[in-house]
């Protein structure tokens, strides 16, 4: 049967199990919204702003594992999808993003809401298409699928014509795809995988330091299973988070600029770092020239292009985590008793993990008048549910979160690492909600980034998704403060937010309930009355102003040389 | 260090684009960079001259690699090609310097194409490094314009790219 072009794209969402999206119309994509009318298996979410549809569409991503789709129109639609496209882009997360674009006969002619949207994200996308036949978008979207969830992922954006979603086609969607310069290598070399494990049993004092890979590639439990038979420490990055349990004895938490004393001294005393899903970003490297100045470093990823990158390696494992990770688990079966002796052998260093864990955990001095911003954090772990999914903003709250809430579950915690996008949290939350409906959705923000697309409130209330949004507020801008503090004497330049917000106000404006703490005592109370709202929700918490992340590694200095208290 | 790599990549809408923006977007150096269709369907072939540490050609090779629409790179380090480059050039030639012109040229096996009373034009075919040698020697007489291709290079031996 013919259809047009707008129908044949949404059948191929169809095809591709897709169950919602997030989008928002205009001329150059009224035809498609058109033909959604006539399709109910698509849920369709209007954000109030591209931006956050695309969060939305990246948040719904990470908590799924399944690939998000934003759809937006042409010009001024387009552009303000950039920054979400970024995002996801940086944490490699897979997405579709669908454009309209001008016909094509006007392409070029500076025509009405055209932008050459392929220019403008040719670095921040994996792959993008301009369709110019109707007869080419199933191929397309089918190759668009299939390039944005395999290997490493990320996003992919389909500019569509208007004149190619009027144009009649047959429908037929392919099988299978093959693009014959495309074929990413998913599995590990056999004999780099048994000189791993002859590495690791011979070394003394291992870390594993696990990244966003992990996750992606859904090899929580692989990799979990082999640490614990192992008993090697594991350390994970922001990325990381959630893919081993914090509660595990084992486990050193975050390392990194704010990351866990511990994690970064193993890092610095380690003989050996398997790194596994994670790409030795600046931020966890600190100082490269005194990074880990005595391991090896064994490196597995899907992607080449991340090793040896920023550091040197000794053993290259270019694969899918989980292919390599089972593989793994079995050599390691092989070596029954070799693994005993290697267990035995890590008393030492055991101890002196043990040793630094006790030094400096990860701490923050209580008070009883002014509520700390990480006891928000602990008293949220402590009231949420298990799976409760976390979406964070990006500054001081979101770094709190890191050390604090303690992840146990892989696609729990939702953060935009690479890009740190401010006004990431809300919409992040919000597509996530729309994958669970059931499940409890925080997203945990500052002051400042909230704000950025708080109009969000609205699609929240009206597709009856439950977030429950935390603003820590300390009317600051609070990560650019306290570097003003640190390395600018205290010139806090532009970071005051000087007007309060009545955010209860705020909130019953949209349609949903405020909640405001300023005391400590009144932190449990307000999180319990936040959780057992049936809708949307903001909580306010107003926090110690001049609190700042500790520890912290200053920009360009080495690892293990952490400012520990204020 | 300078390198001389080869891209084949599919022919498809704006994939010079995405090979030229990788370079400056990862602040890779372009020194030049060549394109045309190739004998195969739907493939062309990019020839690009770039310089920089090892580490450096390994994160090019890699990334260029990354790109979906690439197909091939071959990585023409250790001197396994055979580099050609054409030049036209446009010289001043009167009087005295017709017949010192009309000589290099024919060191170089190069052709005078265009002629006028006061200039020749001429095709020079060679090696990157005989280009440079010929036009070391015309400029003191005058260039008044050079077009360079930039170099083209191919694999010595019996064996095509495919192996
Ligand atoms: C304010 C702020 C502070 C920060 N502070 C810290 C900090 O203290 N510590 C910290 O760790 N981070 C911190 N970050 C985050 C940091 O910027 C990086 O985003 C993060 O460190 C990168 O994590 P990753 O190495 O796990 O890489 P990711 O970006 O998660 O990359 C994943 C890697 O895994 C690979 N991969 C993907 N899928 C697979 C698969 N299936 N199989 C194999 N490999 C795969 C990819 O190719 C890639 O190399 C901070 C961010 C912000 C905004
Ligand atoms: C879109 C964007 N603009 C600017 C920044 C730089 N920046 C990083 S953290 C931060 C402060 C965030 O303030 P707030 O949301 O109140 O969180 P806090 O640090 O106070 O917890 C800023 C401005 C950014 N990351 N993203
Ligand atoms: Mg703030």
């Amino acid at each position: 049967m013919k259809m047009n072009g707008a129908r044949i794209m949404l059948e191929c969402l169809k095809k591709e199990g897709v169950d919602t999206v997030f989008g928002y119309p205009g001329g150059t994509v009224i035809n498609i919204y058109d033909e959604l009318f006539n399709v109910k298996e698509i849920r369709h979410i209007l954000p109030r702003h591209e931006q956050a549809g695309t969060h939305a569409a990246d948040g719904y991503a990470r908590a799924t594992g399944r690939v998000g789709v934003a759809i937006a129109t042409s010009g001024p639609g387009a552009t303000n999808t950039v920054t979400g496209i970024a995002t996801a882009y940086m944490d490699s997360i897979p997405m579709v993003i669908i454009t309209g674009q001008v016909p094509t006969a006007l392409i070029g002619n500076d025509a009405f809401q055209e932008v050459d949207i392929i220019g403008i994200t040719r670095s921040c996308t994996k792959h993008s298409f301009l369709v110019r036949d109707v007869n080419d978008i199933a191929t397309i979207m089918k190759k668009a699928f299939y390039i944005a969830r395999s290997g490493r992922p990320g996003p992919v954006l389909v500019d569509l014509p208007k004149d190619v979603q009027i144009a009649q086609a047959e429908f037929s969607y392919p099988e299978s795809v093959e693009i014959r310069s495309y074929k990413p290598n998913l599995v590990g070399h056999p004999r780099q995988v048994e000189k791993a494990v002859a590495m690791l049993l011979d070394s003394r004092r291992p870390v594993m330091y696990v990244g966003g890979g992990v996750g992606l590639g859904n090899a929580a439990e692989e990799l979990t299973a082999l640490a614990r038979n192992l008993e090697v420490p594991v350390t994970t990055t922001l990325m990381g988070l959630g893919s081993f349990p914090e509660s595990d004895p084992n486990s050193l938490g975050m390392l990194g600029m704010h990351g866990a004393y511990c994690a970064n001294m193993a890092m610095t005393h380690s003989d050996l770092i398997v790194a596994i899903g994670a790409r030795f970003d600046d931020r966890v490297t600190g100082k490269i020239a005194t990074f880990a100045p005595h391991a090896r470093i064994i490196h597995i990823d899907v992607d080449p292009t991340s090793i040896k990158k920023n550091v040197r390696v000794d053993l290259p494992i270019v694969g899918d985590v989980k292919d390599v990770l089972s593989k793994m688990i079995k050599q390691v079966d092989k070596h029954k008793d070799k693994v005993a002796v290697f267990k035995e052998g890590l008393a030492a260093w055991h101890a002196d993990v043990a040793g630094w864990k006790d030094k400096h955990p990860i701490s923050y001095k209580q008070s009883s008048t002014i509520i700390k911003p990480q006891y928000v954090i602990q008293k949220l772990r402590e009231l949420s549910d298990d799976d409760a999914i976390i979406a964070t903003d990006v500054g001081q709250h979101q770094m709190w979160t890191a050390q604090f809430f303690q992840f146990n579950r892989p696609r729990t915690l939702l953060s935009s690492g690479g890009l740190g996008t401010m006004g990431y949290g809300l919409p992040a939350a919000m597509g996530a909600q729309a994958a669970f409906p059931d499940r409890q959705v925080i997203a945990i923000c500052g002051d400042g980034g909230v704000q950025m697309n708080i109009q969000e409130m609205a699609t929240l209330v009206q597709n009856r998704l439950p977030v429950k949004i935390v603003i820590l507020n300390n009317n600051f801008l609070g990560m650019v403060r306290q570097w003003q503090e640190l390395f600018f004497d205290k010139r806090y330049s532009q970071t005051c937010m000087e007007l309060p917000i009545d955010y209860i106000k705020l909130a019953d404006a949209y349609g949903a309930k405020g909640f405001l703490a300023t005391k400590p005592d009144e932190v449990e109370k307000v999180i319990r009355q936040g959780f057992a709202e049936k809708g949307p929700v903001i909580m306010e918490f107003k926090v110690a102003r001049e609190e700042k992340v500790l520890p912290m590694v200053p920009a360009g200095a080495s690892l293990n040389e952490m400012v520990l208290n204020a | 260090m300078q390198h001389t790599i080869s891209v084949l990549a599919e022919n498809e809408f704006g994939v010079l684009s995405r090979v030229a923006s990788l370079f400056s977007g990862r602040g890779f150096n372009i020194e030049s960079l060549t394109v045309a269709p190739t004998n195969e369907d739907g493939m062309s072939r990019m020839t690009i001259v770039t310089r920089g540490d090892e580490n450096i050609l390994e994160q090019i090779t890699k990334q260029l690699n990354k790109l979906i629409d690439v197909i091939k790179v071959i990585d023409f380090s250790d001197g396994s090609a055979i580099e050609r480059e054409m030049a036209l050039v446009k010289v001043t030639a009167e009087d005295e310097s017709r017949a010192e012109v009309l000589r290099i040229v024919d060191i170089f096996r190069a052709k005078i194409i265009d002629v006028t009373p006061k200039s020749y034009t001429i095709e020079a075919t060679g090696s990157p490094v005989k280009i440079d040698a010929i036009l070391e020697l015309l400029r003191p007489l005058g260039l008044k314009e050079l077009v360079r291709t930039g170099a083209v290079a191919i694999g010595r031996g019996a064996k095509g790219w495919k192996g």
